[in-house]
């Protein structure tokens, strides 16, 4: 009656094997360490990286732990904080600006267990210490951003077309154009029709004046949102780049929202600073008659900037244009050769300098540049094979899509889209963290201890395997979190402690129906059935209310609080395979083989 | 050892009138001081900056209230946190005139009016401070513009040459927290909060009608809702902060609590199969009286681990645990005495769990 076929015990042992394997990583602690990431997607981390960081650390007298090559970043671990803060300098100085030289902490799990994919939990923010900002992008200025650009457009347009207009306003999300009669009016329309895909148009007189009003389509609301957002993420990584952060988060959230995460910065009005900061873009000319090479002077007129691949190239100092001049800038394809293509939209005047500037510079090479923080970086140097009017220039000639993109967001990413503000900001000081860990911890330990003491006085061996039960509980679900990588936060702890708390229930109405068939005259055997055969569907009902609470507030928390409901949803899952199966399982091990059992020890 | 060897059923089906008053009356009062008193939200949800800053001397309440007044926030609450050297300041949102730099402003001049009272240097009171300008001095390229920065906004200038030695823990002031929310943000969570107990409401209703019968969720839900009041009553009474971690030990305590009504339930149900003759009144209170063991034991443990975080969780996680204390002593009283009733009154019959056609069935036999 109470025996299990061996497979169902094998699976049991295989889960909790896999369990113990998974929460090991947990026991052995982290050491500080050093991590070099290349800030650019074009540099790799490689061997020769390696040797190089090596030689920096050993010519110093630092020796670190271990020096490994791991993804694309080098991790340096140190016995102890003074030497890591000593290596950071080291390396910042001897690497150059090219790489993220990082604080970080590494787990000293052995190598083994992290080969198996088996790792620590992530510990979020409030236990680890650093920053969280959440940032808000203030739409209303892409779109107006994004509406005056077309009236610029729309004005060109007239005029090329020797449409007469007598202005062109917006306003919110409508674009009102006035015309003298009826017929230019509809002249227009026609025409502006075909250009203005985004728009819906329609007529209007108002006070004697004939106006056409072009409305932005919700689709296109959407898609200028969108790009605002994305444009704004990609701003904000390559500036966090530069703070030396070893695992930033920056995240979209929601329509408009951008969640910026800093584990270990303490500095947060540096931070902002960075995430605030304002950068320019300037196109110029590329002066290539005078050869350089490193350590050149930049003749007369002339300034040296890098390319993005390191490569030096010399700009005159003159200035074209400069990046509020540029609209938009999207990939795309050449449609003669379907080549890998940027277009760049100019609003009116920029057409204007452009079309001048590629008239007089046919032949020649022009350099886009993006300036932050007074550093100029060159994105990109094409060749201008024609003089370009019309405000609508494409770049194209040996580039993959992957860096048509790049190079797109880039140009678009001079400067952020829409400005952003932050609206919630969170610091936690890794003493703080540090503490939050201890008594989370300690109060879990404390409550498990009375648990079990409680448990087995109470009801004596049965009390003993609801404990271990619960261990395996515990074991599972510190498992499960370090698998899935879930971030564990301070109320996330409450919850492990919630859920064993809560998870002795299952054990409780078991025992308890034991004691009431038992004393109903049942012999053992029958009773230890009865009693899990009918306490089963209750556990069920009741761990379904539960899982409603925390369906509901991992859909409607925030931040620690979407941890919290993780760890109640998982925690249930795991106290209904060990209450029922481990439990029962052990029980059978233990009385099941017996043929007559007159007495079960269960208080 | 067993606690509870109860004999006969305890009628508690004939003290209902008692018990449903008695939980009517605590239910009113915590609706009038929820109205009278009023919730005492945290930053979450009302806007504003919280700093907790440690200090390495028992701190001076007063000196710091005085400092901040003085640097223009007469609004700021402070108070201590935990123990004599932490200190807590609330600043509400229409107070901050300075953005998104107020926390640093404020810590910055907090250090300054310790470092003055103390007749240290700034270096030893604040190392924090000084490591980051000197860090950054370090990598900016433009060090006079961002020295003269410091200087104009704070009247300070550092030597960075000499070796900073002093750790985070040897300093005399350190920030240890900050938090700021912006008003956008304390709206959606208040919305989120709403939805998420609404969602859970429904979703409990909705799994009980499904699993029982519609009477049973509408009584579990009214009992647990309950709890949820008479815990906000608390909260109102004692104007105990209300914050995120609160609102989810709330939510946490209601589908813990209809646990113990399914319970019941579910034991009512089996018994109105077993018990061919006894009466309904008979039947909840063999449920119940049959339950109680349970009921308290499982009680008992999950209060030992919210106890041990109440004691040993440290100030964030002790209104969280106070939430699920109350939560957890109301609601062994609320499933027992008052979902049961309600479950009589709405007029539970055999007939909800036993087809009628089974009835039929046995008319033909004789």
């Amino acid at each position: 009656m109470n025996r299990y076929p061996l497979w169902k015990y094998l699976l049991i042992l295989a889960v909790l094997v896999a369990g113990l394997i998974y929460t090991l990583p947990n026991f052995f602690g982290e050491s500080p360490a050093v991590q070099v990431s290349p800030l650019r997607n074009s540099v790799k981390a490689d061997l020769a990286l390696l040797t190089r960081a090596e030689t920096a650390l050993k010519s110093a007298n630092l020796a670190p732990q271990t020096i490994t090559l791991e993804g694309n970043s080098i991790k340096a671990r140190f016995a102890d904080t003074d030497t890591q803060i000593k290596a950071k300098d080291v390396l910042r100085t001897q690497l150059g600006d090219d790489y993220v030289v990082a604080l970080n902490l590494l787990s000293r799990s052995p190598q083994w267990l992290t080969n198996l994919n088996a790792l620590p939990m992530y510990l979020g923010l409030d236990l680890r210490g650093g920053v969280h900002f959440l940032l808000q992008v203030e739409m209303k200025s892409a779109l107006a951003k994004a509406l005056e650009a077309t009236s610029g457009d729309i004005r060109t347009t007239l005029r090329e077309q020797n449409i007469a207009y007598a202005g062109v306003n917006h306003d919110g999300k409508i674009i009102t154009i006035k015309f003298r009669d009826d017929a230019t009016r509809s002249k227009a329309q026609s025409e502006l029709k075909s250009r203005f895909a985004d728009y819906n148009l329609n007529s209007q007189e108002v006070g004697g004046e004939f106006l056409l009003q072009a409305t932005l389509l919700a689709t296109a609301e959407r898609r200028i949102q969108e790009s605002a957002v994305q444009q704004n993420l990609l701003t904000l990584r390559n500036r966090i780049n530069e703070l030396g952060v070893a695992e930033p988060v920056i995240q979209q959230q929601g329509i408009d929202r951008i969640v910026v995460q800093l584990p270990g910065v303490q500095d947060t009005a540096h931070a902002k600073d960075i995430l605030g900061r304002t950068a320019t873009l300037e196109v110029r000319m590329v002066d290539d008659e005078h050869p350089i090479n490193a350590g050149s002077v930049a003749p007369f007129g002339t300034e040296i900037f890098k390319d993005r691949d390191g490569n030096l190239v010399l700009v005159k100092k003159q200035v074209i244009l400069t990046g509020e001049r540029i609209n938009d800038a999207q990939p795309g394809f050449d449609n003669r050769n379907n080549e890998p293509t940027v277009s760049i939209g100019l609003d009116g005047i920029g057409a204007r300098k452009f079309k001048e500037a590629s008239g007089e510079n046919v032949g020649k090479r022009m350099a886009i540049i993006l300036f932050e923080k007074g550093k100029g970086e060159v994105i990109t140097a094409p060749v201008i094979r024609e003089e370009i009017g019309g405000g609508h220039v494409q770049i194209s000639g040996k580039m993959t899509t992957e860096e048509t993109q790049n190079t797109a967001l880039l140009l678009r990413a001079g400067a952020l889209a829409a400005p952003m503000e932050i609206v919630e900001e969170r610091t936690v000081g890794p003493s703080l963290g540090a503490d939050n860990i201890e008594r989370g911890f300690n109060s879990t330990k404390i409550g498990f201890i009375m648990i079990a003491v409680f448990m087995i006085v109470y009801y004596l061996s049965f009390g003993a395997i609801s404990v271990v039960a619960l261990g395996a509980n515990l074991l599972l679900l510190v498992a499960l979190l370090s698998m899935l990588q879930a971030t564990l936060t301070l109320p996330g702890m409450a919850g492990i402690a919630l859920t064993l708390g809560m998870a002795i229930d299952a054990n409780v109405l078991i025992n308890e129906r034991i004691r009431e068939e038992l004393r109903n005259g049942i012999t053992p055997q029958a009773a230890i059935h009865a009693g899990y055969e009918n306490a089963f569907a209750t556990i069920v009902d009741s761990n379904i209310t539960n899982l409603i609470a925390g369906i509901a507030l991992f859909l409607f928390g925030s931040g620690p609080i979407k941890g919290f409901a993780v760890v109640l949803c998982l925690g249930i899952l795991t106290s209904m395979f060990s209450a029922v199966l481990v439990s029962r399982a052990m029980v059978n091990l233990i009385y099941g083989s017996k043929s007559r059992l007159n007495n079960v020890t269960i208080g | 050892m067993e606690l509870f060897k109860i004999k006969r059923d305890i009628p508690f089906m004939s003290y209902g009138r008692y018990t449903t008053a008695i939980s009517l009356v605590t239910f009113l009062i915590a609706v009038a001081f929820l109205f009278t008193k009023g919730l005492n939200f945290g930053v979450d949800f009302t806007g504003g900056t919280v700093m907790e800053v440690h200090y390495a001397q028992t701190a001076d309440l007063n000196k710091v209230r005085e400092q901040l007044s003085g640097t223009g926030f007469p609004d700021a609450q402070v108070q201590n946190f935990g123990s004599s050297h932490d200190v807590l300041i609330q600043i509400p949102l229409k107070a901050n005139k300075v953005g998104s730099k107020l926390s640093e402003n404020v810590f910055i001049n907090l250090c300054q009016s310790e470092a003055a009272s103390s007749n240290g240097s700034f270096e030893t009171t604040c190392p924090q401070v000084v490591r980051s300008y000197c860090e950054q001095r370090l990598k900016e390229p433009n060090i006079a513009k961002y020295d003269l920065g410091w200087k104009e906004s704070y009247g300070l200038s550092f030597n960075c040459t000499t070796p900073l030695l002093k750790k985070d823990d040897e300093a005399k002031v350190t920030l240890r927290r900050v938090e700021f929310v912006g008003p956008q943000v304390g709206k959606d969570l208040v919305e989120n909060g709403a939805m998420a107990l609404l969602l859970v409401s429904i979703g409990i209703v909705g799994y009980l009608w499904i699993r029982f019968e519609w009477k049973f969720g509408l009584s579990a839900i009214i009992a647990n809702l309950h709890d949820v009041v008479i815990i906000l009553g608390f909260f109102a009474f004692f104007q105990w902060e209300f914050s995120l971690s609160v609102l989810a030990a709330v939510l946490a305590v209601l589908g813990y609590s209809v646990n113990e009504s399914v319970v019941v339930f579910d034991r009512i149900r089996e018994n109105f199969r077993k018990m061919r003759q006894a009466g309904t009144a008979e039947i909840i209170d063999n449920a119940i009286t049959r339950t109680m063991s349970r009921t308290i034991i499982t009680h008992g443990c999950t209060q030992m681990m919210v106890g041990a975080m109440l004691f040993l969780g440290g100030e964030t996680l002790h209104y969280f645990a106070m939430a699920l204390t109350i939560g957890i002593l109301f609601s062994i009283y609320s499933s027992v005495l008052v979902a049961s009733p309600l479950l009589m009154m709405f007029g539970v019959s055999r007939e909800d769990f036993i087809k009628p056609e089974k009835v039929e069935a046995e008319e033909v036999l004789p």
